[in-house]
């Protein structure tokens, strides 16, 4: 059994006892726990199902690299699926729940898959349930989605909050082992501003549980005073908890700082990602010690070498009572030792090696450790959990030996350095012949904007595996860094580390050399999704050659870990099985993140109401007062329209039509689009923007004017008003402020870059009112102040004074028909003057009135919208608008695109109006019908309705569209479809419905 | 009840109420006809293939596709084994009888966007032309794994584009009434029925409430590397010939006409030329003697670690830019848009998958406690109208198929399909007729973005 043993565990705090719940199961623990430590010392190895096979599965490793320890933690809004417990710092009240079994941990009906796995080898489902065809959605495919996924699906909101911030620095240390403390303590004192991250909770890394000396002192002593040292620099930032996620270009860097994880509910926010830009990055990031492919190496019980270490001497956790350690390099007898030290039986080291040799090996012999040298495991015995291990010659096919009983088992394969960070934007890697892995290849680092290597590494990371040489090694890194920033390292004496001699490990991939199929098909590789030995070579065998076929294939590396324990192995194998060398076969592509990322905290705090920015009017408060159902224009939100108690949107939309028509209408029009555009060549920059002339406009004046594309394509339009010689004010669509006026700086900062033309997007500096109807200038006169009155301010012009004692600028345009006033004020007045308004205008039947019924008024009076009436595809000639196309220019942008012969063709489907017969609404998206069907058996079709409304003002259904050749064929009846079926019946008219002479705006 | 025999009577019940509407149709291999003699001998894939080699440990498993040299001469190459390319193969031998073909392919098949896209199938589009060809490459996914006998796990479990501005719904109401027309099954659906079939999302929103949604029920989703295997499995069969590591570095032409190509692995002859790259299209199209009006740029996903099943469908959100589905093992599987610049590299920048993860964090509230699990990027072809290019060219006997931007991985039966047809004859069927490559100097634009969706 696992247990807690009585003394040690330099991470725990026994004076501060936690209580916690596994699977209901009320447990204890000490402060300084992870979960997955203080789960062994409650002797609960069994912790979760394979994805597969629901295989039993215990915990294998100490760090993020876990695949099989993953559990539901917490519940309701704070539940959080897939939870490595190997890093879950245990706090108290935590609770857990195993995963992926039904009706429970112990006993899963799942695991029948289990039973007949020899017919569910890697893609047996692209080989089967193809017929009946209807099956595979309706029967199987439910049938492996429910027995497929992890974690619960969380039912509530996200009961936590997160943040996001940003950090420069010159050196970002990535990794604070010994390291990546040496490397940051160098370039500290070299002056650089140092960021050095460690996704753990305490420092030091494996230096201090592996029992290293430095400088005559323990690891641990050395760490604290480098700690310390560090914590006195100010350029130094050093910050535990945090994870770096990814690398990206120009030294960008994503980090998890793990805020509250450990203290949930205590009000700070649960993560914190740092968004970094670092001068370099240098990455100290370890290695991860490799299974070793044996049969039966997934039961329960069987672990990492260095994992059960971590767990004897930083928590003081027993995996079990009797470890048999196998190994093919000397670190596994560290775990031997320190077992043994614990008080633990040992009863045998299994050594691939034929011939081990070296003071740790010596130190295990001084011990009466048995040495099995040249052994391998056969197969492990055990359920759900170890029993024994039969052992037999590493170069033999697997003949029992002996038999040992235990109920533990610590493997180590070797170790692989980290290289995520590295690869992830673009660092090559080398193969370590004498380490048997992947490290990186210092001539192809990843590059920084300058063609400099961005980053840099140091320690096991590197390959430098010992801590002797790790020091020297992130010494000389750090040197390196620091110089490639221009500084220069200052003299210092480097740490030495007591060298330990320690013989070569030896590269076993499969266990033993010669095993039969029958055991390869028992030898995992991904312990999560249960990929085997077999797996791969059956990849392989079917011509998934590629290493990015064989992992798709499968799905070895694909699980949650990534690959962290399962890559290497499954590559060296599927060199193997194509006779290849493991380089030759290469790596897949390392992603970010290094370790999964919280979707909330890469999100921030950007969520609710706020998830977009919030554009706001000066009136918006009014509005919301005044109970505005609002709708979304770009970041905006409009009245759509204001209903009253009782009323529908519909009924508050046509009360609101008839009330302007009839009376006084005031529109919230701030968010229309206003961009000042300045200077001596402005004029012939208008020009070129618009498809009118804009430079003969006289000061005072309004003109509308059209924007296209390069297309050709009408993208905006809006009024111009001339403000002074060299000043004209641009009016854009309230969607298309933005978007035009970085079109403006796009002509002027990459095409027109000499010419003198300022502009300003100046919407959000002023409030905007439209006041329309026929009471509109009564309502400004009583407001009192300048002269409105039709001599002063004529159809098409604008004037600044003062009303009702605001300073305004008032324009007399219309899109209403109305007569009509658009006033803006400075932002600030905006509220107040809306208010003004309303007060003055409550006797002449002043009402708000939101954006449907501005849209039912223009499309009353034919006039077109930007989105409705144009969708990109639409050129002004098929809008009638040539009037607004100057012939005379040399140029403007979209003439040559209008050239073209298929917009220049007089075949185009073109605006026209229409009548239903019946006096029906004719459905919005509507096509017209033509007779047949085209080449591939769909409807033809010769035109589509763009706004269709019930005009309040007219009774009936009104409606614009664009019709093959409309203006030639007024008055001829066209039918519309509908999705129902059957079509709507309606006559080509003029689209101007109301007012054809425009008598009531020019009063 | 135990929950297995709950699900069990549900599903028998689905499959009745879809058997009774008559939508099933052949359920044996067409495409068998078409594997003839010469070629990969291929054993036919089944439940019972794999008991019997379960008994001798599997070994018994032949290639999936032969891995052969060059020859001098093919009758048609086909330059990218990626899923279009494939396609092409496939169907120049099915359709076409034409099985002397060379499928060459720089790296591994089916490596590009066919491997790293989020797997959406639907045809849900605004224009005729875009309706006609996603509607055939989607009605072909309907039985592609029985005619490839390659389970590609074609699964129409439904795709849903939110409606969340009344811009947005009238733009969805206008495609519904365009699909109405083109024989493509769609319908507008109320808020309600939104909620009903994805229970988790969020159709209360404070910023932008669901007003509706486009719903086309035989949508779904496929697995999109089983897609390329399968594709390729069949071609090997046919007598083709897949020749990966094998890059192009040169197009050879003799009178205005292609006669051959340049490769890593030689030069080999050909009569007709297929340029099926995607990103690369410029490149290639560059060593032909033409120019394309073509970008490439980044084009992000990632994915989630796996959950249990808690969504059902496939939902875009086209107005917050994000959309996600659940996979068979259970990661929700979220995409975003395209980086703002152009490049090759298959990463993308860390904004973009910001961006998205809030608006989908809001669509979906119970995903903020998901963590991400890999995020990856692939360069997807962009025209100027944002529809693909299927094509004769300026040098005779050479077509191309590119430009399918962010929404290649849906097309690609029937891109295969439409390509063949005018490989085999030298002029565009009804299917590819309106694709060619003149179409932006007359202006003549097949342009979707007008659409509500322009995401894929």
């Amino acid at each position: 059994m696992s247990t807690r043993l009585s003394k040690g565990g330099r991470l725990i705090d026994r004076s501060a006892a936690l209580e916690f719940s596994f699977n209901g199961k009320r447990l204890k623990g000490y402060r300084g726990d992870t979960l997955a430590a203080a789960l062994l010392a409650n002797d609960q190895m069994l912790v979760g199902r394979s994805f597969k096979y629901h295989r039993p599965r215990g915990i294998v490793a100490a760090g993020p690299e876990e695949p099989n320890a993953l559990v539901n933690l917490g519940s309701g809004g704070r539940l959080e699926p897939n939870q490595r417990t190997t890093v879950t710092e245990l706090f108290d009240g935590l609770e857990a729940a195993s995963q992926n079994h039904w009706p429970s941990l112990e006993f899963d009906v799942g695991v029948v898959n289990n039973y007949v796995s020899r017919f569910l080898p890697a893609g047996f489902y692209y080989k089967t349930f193809i017929h009946p065809r209807p099956f595979w959605k309706h029967v199987f495919e439910p049938i492996i989605r429910q027995s497929a996924g992890l974690g619960s699906a969380p039912k509530d909101r996200d009961a936590d909050r997160y943040e996001q911030a940003y950090a420069f620095c010159d050196l970002l240390v990535v990794g604070g082992g010994i390291a990546g403390l040496q490397a940051a303590l160098v370039a500290g004192r070299a002056g650089a501003r140092v960021l050095l991250l460690e996704q753990a909770a305490h420092w030091g890394g494996r230096a201090p549980v592996d029992g290293d000396v430095i400088d005559g002192k323990p690891a641990g002593d050395w760490v604290d005073a480098a700690v310390a040292a560090l914590e006195g620099m100010e350029n130094v930032t050093l910050r535990a908890r945090c994870m770096a996620a990814g690398v990206y270009d120009h030294g960008y860097v994503l980090a998890d700082e793990k805020v509250a994880d450990h203290t949930p509910g205590d009000g700070r926010p649960k993560h914190r990602l740092w968004r970094i830009r670092a001068g370099k990055i240098l990455t100290a990031t370890g290695a991860i010690e490799r299974p070793l492919s044996f049969a039966g190496n997934d039961i329960p019980g069987v672990m990492l070498a260095a994992s059960v270490r971590d767990y004897v001497v930083n928590w003081a956790v027993s995996p079990g009572d009797r470890t048999v350690v196998v190994t093919n390099n000397d670190d596994g007898y560290r775990t031997a030792i320190a077992l043994r030290e614990a008080g633990l039986a040992v009863p045998a080291i299994v050594d691939a090696r034929a011939n081990p040799a070296g003071d740790l090996v010596a130190k295990a012999r001084s011990l009466g450790l048995r040495i099995e040298a040249g052994r391998g495991i056969a197969k492990v015995k055990g359920g759900k959990r170890v029993t024994s291990v039969a052992i037999c010659l590493q170069a033999g096919e697997g003949a029992v030996i002996d038999e040992i009983a235990c109920d533990a088992v610590a493997m180590s394969g070797g170790w692989s350095p980290v290289v995520h960070l590295w690869s992830h934007c673009g660092g090559k890697l080398t193969w370590d012949t004498a380490n048997a892995c992947f490290r990186p290849d210092p001539a192809r680092p990843p590059l920084n904007h300058d063609g400099g290597a961005m980053v840099h590494v140091a320690g096991a990371a590197n390959g430098a595996m010992k801590a002797a040489e790790a020091l020297l090694d992130a010494t000389a890194a750090a040197e390196a860094a620091v110089t490639a920033l221009g500084m220069k390292p200052k003299k210092a004496k480097a740490p030495v580390a007591e060298a330990v001699a320690e013989g070569p490990m030896e590269a076993v991939w499969i266990m033993p050399q010669g095993a039969s199929a029958e055991l390869k098909a028992k030898m995992w590789l991904d312990y999560q999704n249960d990929v085997k030995v077999s797996d791969v070579q059956l990849a392989a065998r079917e011509g998934y050659e590629s290493v990015e076929h064989t992992k798709r294939y499968t799905t070895l590396g694909m699980a949650t870990d990534q690959g962290k324990l399962s890559n290497i192995n499954g590559l060296a194998v599927l060199a193997q099985a194509l006779n290849e060398d493991i380089p030759q076969v290469g790596t897949t592509t390392f992603r970010p993140p290094y370790t999964p990322v919280t979707l909330g905290a890469l999100a921030g705090e950007a969520r609710g109401e706020i998830f977009q920015p919030l554009r706001r009017t000066p009136m918006h408060e009014w509005h919301e007062r005044n109970g505005a159902y609002f709708e979304p224009v770009g970041l905006w939100r409009r009245p759509y329209c204001f209903p009253r108690a009782g009323e529908t949107h519909e009924q508050a939309v046509h009360r609101e039509v008839t009330n302007t028509r009839e009376r006084l209408g005031l529109l919230d029009a701030s968010t229309l689009g206003k961009i000042i555009v300045k200077g001596p060549d402005a004029g012939k920059f208008l020009d070129m923007l618009y498809t009118g002339v804009m430079s003969t406009l006289p000061v005072g004046k309004c003109r509308y004017g059209l924007m296209c594309n390069e297309q050709g394509f009408l993208s905006d339009d809006g009024v111009v008003a001339r403000i002074d010689e060299e000043t004209w004010l641009c009016h854009t669509t309230s969607g298309g402020a933005d978007r035009i006026h970085g079109w403006m700086e796009d002509w002027l900062q990459c095409e027109w870059w000499d010419w003198q033309v300022y502009t300003a997007n100046v919407t959000e500096q002023y409030a905007q009112v439209a006041v329309v109807g026929p009471n509109a200038r009564k309502l400004l006169e009583k407001m009192g102040g300048m002269d409105v009155s039709k001599e002063a301010l004529p159809f098409m012009q604008w004037a600044d004074g003062r009303l009702g004692g605001f300073p305004v600028r008032v324009y007399r345009i219309s899109f209403s028909g109305e007569l009509s006033y658009e006033i803006a004020v400075p932002a600030s007045h905006g509220a107040a003057f809306w208010a003004a308004l309303h007060a003055a205008g409550a006797e002449l039947g002043a009402m708000p009135y939101g954006t449907e019924a501005l849209h039912v008024m223009r499309a009353e009076k034919g006039f077109i919208m930007i989105g409705d009436e144009t969708d990109g595809t639409v050129i002004p000639q098929d809008l009638g608008l040539d009037w607004a196309i100057s012939k005379k220019k040399e140029d403007f942008l979209g003439k040559r695109g209008q050239q073209r012969t298929f917009l220049a063709s007089a075949d185009r489907w073109k605006l026209v109006g229409f009548e239903t017969l019946d006096g029906s609404v004719i459905p919005d998206g509507s096509y017209i019908v033509a007779p047949g069907v085209n080449a591939n058996g769909q409807g033809k079709t010769q035109g589509r309705v763009t706004s269709t409304y019930y005009s309040p003002t007219l009774k009936r259904g009104i409606a614009m569209g664009l019709l093959h050749r409309g203006p030639e064929r007024m008055g001829e009846v066209v039918e519309f479809n509908t999705v129902k079926g059957g079509t709507v019946k309606a006559r080509v008219v003029n689209q101007v419905f109301f007012d054809k002479d425009g008598e009531k705006q020019n009063v | 009840m135990s929950h297995f025999s709950r699900l069990w009577r549900w599903q028998v019940g689905n499959f009745r109420r879809e058997a009774a509407e008559g939508r099933e149709v052949g359920t044996d291999a067409p495409g068998r006809d078409a594997l003839r003699d010469g070629g990969h001998a291929m054993k036919r894939y089944s439940v019972f293939a794999i008991a019997r080699e379960a008994l001798r440990h599997h070994a018994g498993w032949e290639r999936a596709w032969a891995s052969p040299q060059p020859k001098a001469s093919y009758d048609a190459i086909i330059v990218g084994a990626g899923g279009h390319g494939l396609a092409t193969a496939y169907y120049l031998g099915k359709n076409y009888g034409i099985t002397n073909v060379a499928i060459l392919e720089k790296g591994w098949l089916g490596g590009g966007n066919t491997g790293r896209n989020t797997t959406i199938i639907r045809s849900n589009y605004l224009q005729d032309s875009s309706a006609a060809i996603y509607e055939k490459a989607r009605s072909l996914y309907e039985t592609l794994s029985q005619d490839l006998n390659y389970n590609v796990m074609f699964s129409p479990r439904g795709v849903m584009m939110l409606a969340q501005t009344h811009h947005e719904v009238r733009g969805y109401l206008r495609t519904a009434h365009a699909n109405k027309l083109q024989g493509v099954e769609t319908e507008f659906i109320t808020p309600q029925r939104v909620k009903e079939l994805c229970p988790i999302l969020n159709i209360d929103g404070p910023r932008y409430p669901v007003l509706g949604a486009l719903w086309q029920a035989r949508g779904g989703t496929g697995r999109h590397d089983a897609v390329a295997w399968g594709y390729a499995r069949a071609c090997s069969a046919m007598g083709m010939d897949i020749i990966q590591q094998c890059e192009v570095t040169g197009v050879r032409s003799e009178g205005g006409k292609v006669v051959g190509v340049d490769t890593t692995k030689g030069y080999i002859g050909t009569k007709k030329l297929g340029i099926v790259v995607a990103g690369h299209s410029g490149q290639l199209a560059e060593m032909a003697g033409f120019r394309l009006p073509i970008e490439a740029v980044a084009l992000q996903a990632l994915v989630s670690e796996p959950i249990k099943p808690c969504m059902d469908i496939v939902v875009m959100a086209n107005t917050v830019h994000g959309y996600m589905s659940q996979s068979d093992k259970g990661e929700m599987v979220i995409g975003g848009g395209t980086d703002g610049f152009n490049n090759y590299t298959q990463r993308g920048s860390f904004h973009h998958i910001e961006e998205t993860l809030r608006a989908l964090i809001e669509t979906f509230p119970i995903i903020s406690r998901l963590k991400m699990l890999r995020q990856w990027g692939g360069i997807v072809d962009m025209t100027g109208d944002r529809s693909p290019i299927i094509s004769k060219t300026p040098l005779g006997n050479c077509f191309i198929n590119c430009g399918w931007g962010t929404g290649g991985f849906k097309a690609i039966p029937g891109s295969g399909w439409a390509m063949a047809e005018l490989m085999a004859k030298g002029e565009p069927g009804p299917l590819a007729a309106e694709f060619d490559m003149w179409r932006f100097k007359e202006g003549r634009f097949i342009d979707e973005s007008v659409a509500a969706g322009v995401a894929h």
